[in-house]
């Protein structure tokens, strides 16, 4: 395939990502949209959320200016090593920002220098991993800082919370984010957790949790029964979208656990914003898509 | 509900938290660097006096010699809780756009000049842009870059919710007292 071919399927990728939500979360803001109580402030957030998602789309645009921090996951088959990969990825960023579908998001920690092209140390972002078969398979999210602010990592057992290091512990430090986030997250959020890890591998594993569909249930049913469970007493606390109030407080909690050191018990929380935008295809060796992960 | 300029004390003391309002006339943007300006003595390039001052940092291009408004979503306004209410006070600003809300601050001083705070929507970039309907001017962009200048937007029903009001309402208050209240019965 030529490098041509992957540059041009990479870009697409980051303009469907930027400007269109894949219909779970689509859905899922409307079932809000439809429990909300009339007139009040949280269905009309909601409303001009959902008008902003068909605009987007129709113009192609990105959802919101923040096109957050790009996070890529590619199983590389045997015809594309790394070397090749990323410098089409970068292709892609590069000329995305100069059409407008990323904004200019990569500043230099020191200087504070925005590189203008979303290129520097650590951007754009990747994690590779050996493909099973002969497809490529590229998933990408873009995650907007207001919502990265709302991110936690508690480590237990927390005092305050009266959180021990079992389920119930994971559920009051799951339900203390999302209490201390109110609206700032642009919320309606969706939360992706890591139990256990480190403090490093519990934020990526508790990002890639955002990856599942919100309707998708968890193959762990202790998980699944916490996962059903977070949902509803989160939506109880009634902070609503946008903070306003309401039922609507989050779409989605998917949570995932890794193995920790006897020392360690943390817990990991990747807030999401409602702009909540992944997608992903899969490519074969002639350069062919044989289908987006996500529809839009 | 509709506001429409000129934005005087007797309208903006009529709202009252909650309302749903369609703002029309002209607002200025204005983040970070602008207020610290303002705090350190900078003249305001523009007249403030009943004016609305939206926390945004737009995405604005030039098509055809014309200024078109591709982004305009709220940025977080608490950033600006040591400057804004002074600053209301001083130059007559009558009214803050932005989002997540301020503090008691901001909102005892919108009691006493006769101020509110409207929450736009986070995120909704591309319905908020299409609200603003002309680019009147810019200022300050050399000195702050076009994510911080100074511009002048006319907006057509540009819709917000009003979060703090003149009479020592605060939605953000009543939902974080509230929603502590639920989360207290939840793990108690
Ligand atoms: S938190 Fe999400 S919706 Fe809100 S401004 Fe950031 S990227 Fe946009």
């Amino acid at each position: 395939m030529e490098a041509k071919v992957l540059q041009k399927h990479l870009l697409e990728l980051i303009r469907r990502t930027s400007a269109e939500l894949p219909s779970d979360v689509v859905e899922s803001v409307d079932r809000g949209w439809r429990r909300e109580k009339k007139d009040s402030t949280g269905k009309y957030a909601l409303k001009v959320i959902r008008d902003n998602i068909v605009m987007a789309k129709d113009k192609s645009q990105p959802l919101c200016q923040d096109t957050g921090t790009i996070i890529c996951y590619a199983d590389l088959p045997a015809w594309c090593d790394e070397r090749t990969f990323r410098k089409a990825y970068e292709w892609a960023v590069v000329k995305a920002t100069k059409v407008g579908y990323l904004r200019q998001n990569s500043v230099d920690s020191i200087t504070g220098v925005n590189s203008g092209t979303n290129l520097g140390p650590g951007n754009p972002g990747y994690h590779f991993h050996p493909a099973q078969g002969k497809s490529l398979k590229v998933r990408m999210m873009l995650k907007g800082g207001g919502s990265e602010n709302m991110s936690v990592q508690y480590a237990l057992p927390h005092n305050g919370l009266g959180a021990g290091r079992d389920l119930e512990g994971v559920r009051r430090v799951l339900l203390d984010a999302v209490l201390q986030a109110q609206g700032k997250g642009c919320g309606p959020g969706i939360l992706g957790v890591c139990i256990g890890g480190d403090r490093g591998t519990g934020y990526a594993a508790a990002k890639e949790e955002l990856f599942r569909l919100l309707t998708d249930e968890n193959e762990d049913p202790r998980l699944r029964k916490l996962e059903k469970r977070i949902m509803k007493e989160a939506n109880g606390l009634e902070i609503g979208p946008m903070g306003f109030g309401g039922k609507t407080t989050i779409l989605g909690a998917k949570i995932g656990h890794r193995n920790r050191v006897p020392a360690s018990f943390f817990v990991t929380v990747a807030y999401m914003c409602w702009a909540f935008r992944r997608n992903g295809f899969v490519l074969s060796e002639g350069g062919r898509i044989s289908r987006w992960l996500y529809d839009s | 509900m509709l506001l429409e300029a000129p934005f005087t004390e007797e309208k903006i003391r009529a709202l009252k938290v909650g309302d749903q309002v369609e703002i029309t006339g002209l607002v200025f943007t204005g983040r970070d660097a602008f207020h610290k300006y303002l705090h350190d003595g900078g003249k305001p390039p523009v007249d403030l006096k009943n004016s609305i001052v939206y926390h945004c940092g737009p995405v604005v291009v030039k098509e055809g010699g014309k200024w078109v408004v591709k982004a305009a979503g709220p940025t977080t306004s608490i950033r600006e809780e040591p400057y804004q209410g002074p600053l209301m006070e001083q130059y007559g600003i009558r009214a803050v756009i932005g989002k997540g809300g301020m503090g008691p601050k901001t909102l005892e001083y919108c009691r006493k000049v006769g101020g509110v705070y409207f929450h736009a929507i986070g995120g909704a970039a591309q319905v908020l842009a299409e609200r603003v309907v002309a680019v009147e001017g810019v200022h300050l962009a050399e000195k702050f870059g076009a994510p911080e200048a100074v511009w002048e937007f006319r907006v057509d029903r540009f819709p917000v919710v009003v979060t703090m009001d003149s009479h020592g309402g605060s939605l953000h208050e009543k939902v974080l007292a509230e929603s502590e209240a639920n989360f207290r019965k939840l793990v108690d």
